[in-house]
């Protein structure tokens, strides 16, 4: 009887320790609680994306007919890697990229910093610079890109109405030019820039969300460390090299990434373009195998966009400042 | 230093003003003092040419919607005719007129409308989920989760769109219903192309088009609200996801507007998911269907080639407004809250 009940006590004393660890890990609980969140992602990414991305991987290594498809290991790689129009546009395509991005990051930069300023009509001017970024899937683009002859229909936009809508009529960078080639600039500059002023309509539309981010972190900015600054007699220029780039730069690190992926991902890519035509057996490569060669093209894609944003990120995070909290 | 002390001479007093005399520099050497300065030209011209930049960007922005919009009022002889700039000789509204009767444009407004509506509400409710889960919780594997989510951001959509259009025109869990036709149930898989679920189901999943963009800035968000708040809730005996639902999603009210937006339009525009799933099929959609000329429209072969292709590109372009307007009459109402929410969302951090 009493061996029993000491037996008894102990077998309490067992259960309840469980029982009493269990209250302590809220930690536990939590964890829980945030696998129950983010599970929506997890099944959506192991039910849908995964085997998307598998049967991408194993297309693009894949000889594919409308019957079978057989394991042909590098083969579509080396017929992407050894066409030299895909190699020349992927240049190309690199080479507008790497030249574009600099100038998208620093419009929206500059654009945001005149948009936190006051001013008269403010509210009007933010409205209409936001405009691109409901738009910015270029739909006008698509619209003229649903007919075959691409580059005809692009012109005759332009010419809709004889009312020459292309922004490059609007600002002509012949003048620029002249006025720069008068100043004895190297003449690479001279073409960069003036490329900049005929892509300027491009550019706009497409640094929407940067510009967006710019302005949510400017206004992010305490304004006690302004005013610290204008007391202690610093002027606008100082303020804002001292002040608000560092500040900001954070945000440059992610407009930047963000410009990357954007660009590179973006339809009216030259490189995307030929992945599409090639999956639509238009491209260069129009054997039967196009399919499968369209997945190689953009695999291989994807490893220098990989690259490019891991040079990027590590150029640039080395001159990011990050203000201490607290 | 007498004459400061002494009290001020009333000039004359009423019950709620009262005026009083001082000795004051007068109001040339004022003036002088405040506009005849280097410092206020400067800023009269900064605020000048600013003034300038901003109209003459903003400019470039609207001009191609103004020569649209006064394009799509023209009839054929005004496109014709090349003196006629902008301001339509005799304006007509038959590309309009035509468009809407003849190409089926409120089925594919009602079609378009479902379809972006669902998709936008439901990437703007799962990505906040799955946002406030990566912010607010410490969980194995959280970090290597987030990489995944950028991940999906970074790939192309060209890479995938064969196997996506494969997966979704055979669609198969994980295997389960081939193993479920071995035993003679169903035929091994769904097709799921040509109806509008495989893009619910991507919204579903948070992996839709940009929905990486969307978590983060979500996240963002929500790490910026203060623990404090779920912490008294907590204590005050509310579970994490009552917590969720009536103190955390009312207080994001603005970022959600901006989410939606984003995803709403976005979908409305996309043209890449639907081709490629022919969600468009058989049901008419706005984006590749209505842009097409209509017969009543379509010119004979008395015009000349240039002209047939500069109507046609103006017809196509009408179209293009109309798909257009009711993402531009949503914008009007939601902009002011695209500033605020991501001005809150404090991305800096």
């Amino acid at each position: 009887m009493n061996l029993k009940s000491v037996e008894g006590s102990a077998a309490t004393i067992v259960a309840a320790k469980p029982a009493k660890r269990k209250n302590v890990s809220l930690d536990k609980k939590k964890a829980k609680a945030g696998w129950l969140f983010v599970l929506p992602f997890v099944l959506g990414f192991i039910l849908i994306y995964l085997p998307i991305i598998k049967d991408s991987i194993v297309f693009s290594f894949s000889k594919i007919t409308v019957a079978s498809s057989e394991w042909i290991g590098f083969d579509n790689y080396q017929a992407v890697v050894k066409n030299s129009q895909v190699i020349q546009t992927l240049v190309s395509s690199l080479k507008d990229l790497i030249l574009d991005i600099p100038a998208i990051v620093i419009f929206s930069l500059f654009m945001a910093v005149m948009l936190n300023q006051k001013m008269l009509g403010r509210a009007a001017f933010r409205a209409i610079f936001f405009i691109p970024v409901i738009l910015s899937t270029g739909l006008i683009d698509q619209i003229n890109h649903s007919d075959s002859s691409l580059m005809d229909q692009m012109q005759q936009e332009v010419d809709t109405g004889g009312t020459g809508s292309s922004a490059s009529e609007i600002i002509a960078a012949a003048d620029i030019a002249k006025l720069f080639s008068a100043m004895q600039i190297g003449t690479g500059l001279v073409k960069y820039v003036t490329n900049l002023v005929n892509e300027i309509y491009d550019i706009i539309n497409r640094s929407g969300v940067q510009m967006l981010i710019f302005l949510a972190g400017l206004q992010s900015i305490s304004p006690a460390i302004y005013e610290s600054c204008s007391i202690d007699g610093a002027t606008a220029w100082e303020t804002f090299w001292k002040i608000t780039f560092p500040m900001i730069s954070p945000m440059i690190l992610v407009n930047s990434i963000y410009t990357v992926i954007d660009s590179f991902t973006s339809s009216d890519n030259e490189m995307m373009t030929m992945i599409y035509d090639t999956f639509n057996g238009k491209g260069p490569i129009t054997n039967a195998g196009s399919r499968a060669i369209s997945s190689a093209m953009g695999w291989l894609y994807f490893i220098i966009v990989i690259a490019i944003i891991g040079v990027v990120a590590a150029v640039l995070s080395a001159y990011v400042f990050y203000q201490r909290r607290d | 230093m007498n004459e400061q002390t002494t009290a001020p001479k009333i000039k004359k007093e009423t019950k709620n003003k009262i005026r009083v005399e001082f000795d004051r520099v007068s109001g040339w050497e004022r003036f002088k003092l405040k506009y005849l300065t280097f410092r206020f030209l400067g800023m009269t011209i900064f605020k000048f040419f600013r003034f300038i930049l901003l109209i003459g960007i903003s400019y470039v922005i609207i001009y191609p919607f103004i020569a649209k919009i006064a394009a799509s009022i023209m009839s054929p002889e005004d496109i014709t005719n090349v003196t006629v700039k902008l301001i339509a000789k005799s304006p007509t509204l038959d590309q309009y007129k035509y468009i809407i009767l003849e190409n089926n444009f409120f089925k594919a407004l009602w079609n378009t409308t479902v379809l972006s509506l669902t998709c936008a509400l439901l990437q703007t409710f799962i990505c906040c989920l799955v946002a406030y889960g990566f912010a607010k919780f410490r969980f194995k594997g959280n970090k290597f989760l987030f990489l995944l989510v950028i991940l999906t951001m970074v790939v192309p959509h060209g890479v995938l769109q064969f196997s996506m259009q494969q997966n979704f025109a055979y669609f198969d869990v994980l295997g389960i219903f081939g193993l479920l036709e071995k035993i003679g149930i169903g035929s091994g898989s769904i097709r799921l192309v040509n109806t509008n679920i495989p893009l619910y189901m991507l919204s579903a999943g948070a992996i839709a088009f940009k929905n990486g963009l969307y978590i983060f800035m979500l996240r963002q968000f929500f790490k910026g609200v203060p623990d404090e708040l779920e912490e008294s809730a907590y204590i005050d005996g509310s579970g994490v996801f009552r917590t969720f639902f009536t103190i955390i999603l009312p207080l994001s009210i603005p970022m959600m507007i901006t989410v939606f937006l984003f995803a709403f339009s976005w979908q409305w525009t996309d043209n890449f998911y639907t081709d490629l799933l022919y969600i468009g099929g058989d049901k008419p959609i706005l984006m590749p269907d209505i842009v097409a000329v209509p017969p009543k429209l379509a010119l004979d072969s008395s015009y000349p080639n240039k002209a047939i292709s500069d109507y046609t590109s103006a017809v196509k372009n009408t179209a293009g407004l109309l798909i257009m307007a009711p993402l531009m009459v949503i914008y009007l109402f939601c902009q002011k809250y695209l500033v605020q929410g991501i001005e809150r969302s404090g991305i800096v951090g």
